[in-house]
This record gives C-alpha cells, structure tokens and sequence, in this order.
C-alpha cells in the first residue's frame, strides 16, 4: 500500500500531544524491550531511535486497543490482530496510566464520538443544533449513527 | 519508516462509516526530470475517506487499498488543470507533489473538496474544544439562574435558555429555552453542572464534568441517549465508561433540581 510517507515524516516533527522515552518492544519473534522516543501526533504513534531525527516508525492508533498490563506497562494491538502486542514500558505506573489515558483518546473515531455526544447534549440543553452557527450541520462526519456510503 | 499497514489496510475496509466515497480520477504523477511530458494520465480509482485518511482503490470491490493519503497540514484547492472538475491536495512542504484528483461533475468535485477541507484531526480538535465550552457555559447558565434567579437576564449569553415553567418562580422573567420540559418528561438527560450552595453573591463556576478523569470505573452504565450501540462497537470500549458516567452525573443532577424546585412551588416561593 503507497502512503504519503513524506507527509507522515513531516507530522512526526510536528509538536507532540505527548512524547517520552519510554522501553518499548514490537509484536515480533524474540523481540525485546528498547528505549525510544516516543511521540504522539493526531492520531500516530511515533517512535524513533533516541538519537535519530527520523522514526522507524508509526503506529494509526484507530481500532486499536489499550490495555494496561502488569505494573508500569501498557500495550497496544489492534482489533484485527489482538495477539500482536506493541509493548510499553514506563518509567512509573503514572506515567504509565497518563499514557493509557492519553492514547485511549487519542483515535479520530474517539474525537468524533466526542463531537455528536456534545453536539447532542447542548442540543437538548438549549434547543439549538451549536453547529448550524459554523454551517457544518449537514456533514457526514457529524451525524449520529451510521452513514455509510 | 514502517507503518502498521496491516492494520491500516483492515481500517481502510471494515465496517465502520466513510466520510465520503466515491470515483476520482487521479493524476498519475512522473518524476521530476519527466515534467515536460506531452500527456498527463489519469487513473480512475475508488476513494474512501475515514477521518483523516483518504484511501484509493483499484475497484469499488478491491479488498485491499493500493494508496493511502494522510491528510494532514493539507490544504485542497481547485485546479486550473486542463482538466474540467479538478482540484488538488496540497502539503505544506515545499518539495511535496501535489495529489491531482477530478471528479464526475460539479457536485462531485464540490462535495469532495468539502469532505477534505475538514478532514484534520486538528479540525475536528477545534470543533469538540469549541462544543466543549459550549456546553461547559451553557450548564453555568443553567445554575446561574438556579442559584440566583434575579440574575439571569443580566448576560445576553443566558437567553437561549428558556423555560416557562420556571416564570412563576421569579421576580424578573427569565428566558430558558427547552429546560425543564424535556427533563421532566424523564429518559432524557440534559446537562447540568454540579451547583454546590453558594448564597446570593458570586456564583462560582461549575467544576468541570467528569470527563477528564481516568476511565478505568466501573464498566457499568446504560448508553447516552442518542449513541445507537453500532456506534460503540468499538474496541476502545472504555469510551462508553466516559459517556455512561457522564450521562448518570448530568442525571442526578437534573434530579436534584427538579426536587428542589418542585419543594419550593410547594412552600409558594415568590
């Protein structure tokens, strides 16, 4: 699959929701726990070498799951592929727990969840739809329930 | 750099809702030292927008995308392409090449370059931060003119709001719009900030609602009204914690108030 990659190496310099060195292992045979800078952007996961500008690599943090595991450690995997574990390792169990929560809002299906029930609940509260004011109450990607094409 | 494309491809084609979709024609980009080519080609593909992805397949029915362009930091424009219906997506970075796409006609390519222009992420930050103060003033309203009636016409902000029931209770009317007469119809949930007493003077402001403390509460609680379960079938099922905590805290509130001042039409207050 072609990706902008380009464009994704320009986002992982952008300024980070959130970055730290944190031990870090990938779902492969024999794999073990490195440090790496790990930064997230929107809805990526980036992690480089400590010492290199550019990131081996990124993770889409959409349908994915965050589970804290035992103290200090949290992983990622995704819905398609539970078994494969990215692995985490903090410094502490907040800053582990900051991550958790920090990642688990971190997908844009998170966000626009968060748009409709805020869209719904001012709606109820004062009558009015807040997003006719910005013209954009039509759009697909701000309607309850399914859309699909 | 290596990207979880396995996941990404399975993103790209499951279940969960496009923002757009539709046929494009895309411009087949040469390399640099080829720009004086006489013909450009275009490629028809399928397209599928997912928040802030737009992917390219071959087919409508292709099971893997061939493309993915992340749409960050981009901006959309129409083309003066020789070709009718053209826009282009652009990226900040000088070097960058720029995605050539024509659509069908007018509505196509007009409803295209609507769906990109407001598929960031950062746009969709900006959308909830603003809904989220919205909402956060719209609850210090509603306990403003709880806590001191008299004081509610003092701020334009307050009369979308407007609730006849409440008149009778108050010296100056106030104007509260869609209040208590959806909440007392009972199974909807407005929402509502926690008012702990503070007398006549300075109202302080609401505390923020719950939302931003950590998920890991009970996993129990019915769904928000208005999330049909298709919508939470997501895995990140700790998001439903947030919003069924939020729902039952705006609950008891409206609960509180309701008994409040239904005593106090009962005591006859002026």
């Amino acid at each position: 699959m072609r990706y902008n990659e380009r464009e994704l190496l320009s986002l992982a310099r952008q300024p980070a929701e959130k970055a730290a060195e944190i031990r870090m292992s990938v779902p492969k045979k024999g794999s073990v726990l490195k440090k790496r800078l790990v930064k997230l952007v929107v809805n990526f996961l980036f992690y480089f070498r400590t010492d290199e500008a550019e990131p081996i690599g990124a993770l889409l943090l959409e349908h994915c799951k965050i589970t804290k595991e035992e103290e200090n450690v949290f992983s990622i995997s995704f819905i398609e592929e539970p078994e494969r574990k990215y692995c985490f390792e903090c410094a502490t169990e907040e800053q582990c727990q900051e991550w958790v929560e920090a990642l688990k809002r971190a997908s844009y299906e998170f966000l626009r969840r968060s748009l409709i029930f805020y869209r719904n609940e001012i709606q109820k509260m004062t009558g009015k739809d807040p997003l006719e004011q910005y013209g954009i109450s039509e759009e697909a990607r701000f309607q309850l329930g399914a859309h699909r094409q | 750099m290596k990207l979880n494309e396995r996941s990404v491809a399975h993103y790209a084609t499951c279940d969960s809702p496009a923002d757009h979709a539709g046929f494009l024609r895309k411009r087949v980009e040469r390399h640099h030292h080829h720009a004086h080519h006489h013909g450009t080609s275009y490629q028809r593909r399928w397209f599928v927008l997912k928040g802030n992805l737009l992917f390219y397949f071959e087919e409508r029915e292709s099971r893997e995308p061939v493309g993915l362009v992340v749409l960050e930091g981009c901006t959309v424009e129409l083309c003066e392409a020789a070709e009718e219906f053209a826009f282009a997506i652009r990226f900040d970075d000088a070097g960058a090449r720029a995605y050539v796409l024509v659509a069908d006609g007018q509505a196509a390519m007009e409803a295209w370059v609507k769906a990109l222009s407001r598929a960031s992420f950062d746009y969709m930050r900006l959308v909830v931060r603003e809904l989220e103060k919205q909402l956060e003033e719209a609850c210090k309203s509603l306990a403003a003119c709880r806590k001191s009636p008299q004081r509610c016409s003092s701020s334009g902000r307050k009369r979308h709001l407007s609730n006849p029931a409440l008149q009778p209770l108050q010296e100056k009317p106030t104007t509260l719009e869609n209040g208590y007469s959806t909440w007392s119809s009972g199974g909807c949930v407005a929402g509502g900030a926690t008012c702990t007493d503070h007398d006549g003077g300075q109202t302080k402001p609401p505390p923020l609602p719950p939302r931003r403390r950590s998920a890991t509460g009970s996993a129990t609680g019915s769904l928000a009204p208005g999330l049909s379960p298709a919508m939470l079938e997501s895995p990140v099922s700790p998001e439903t914690i947030c919003f069924s905590k939020l729902h039952n805290w705006y609950g008891q509130e409206i609960a509180v108030l309701r008994r409040e001042w239904q005593e106090r039409q009962k005591r006859g207050h002026p």
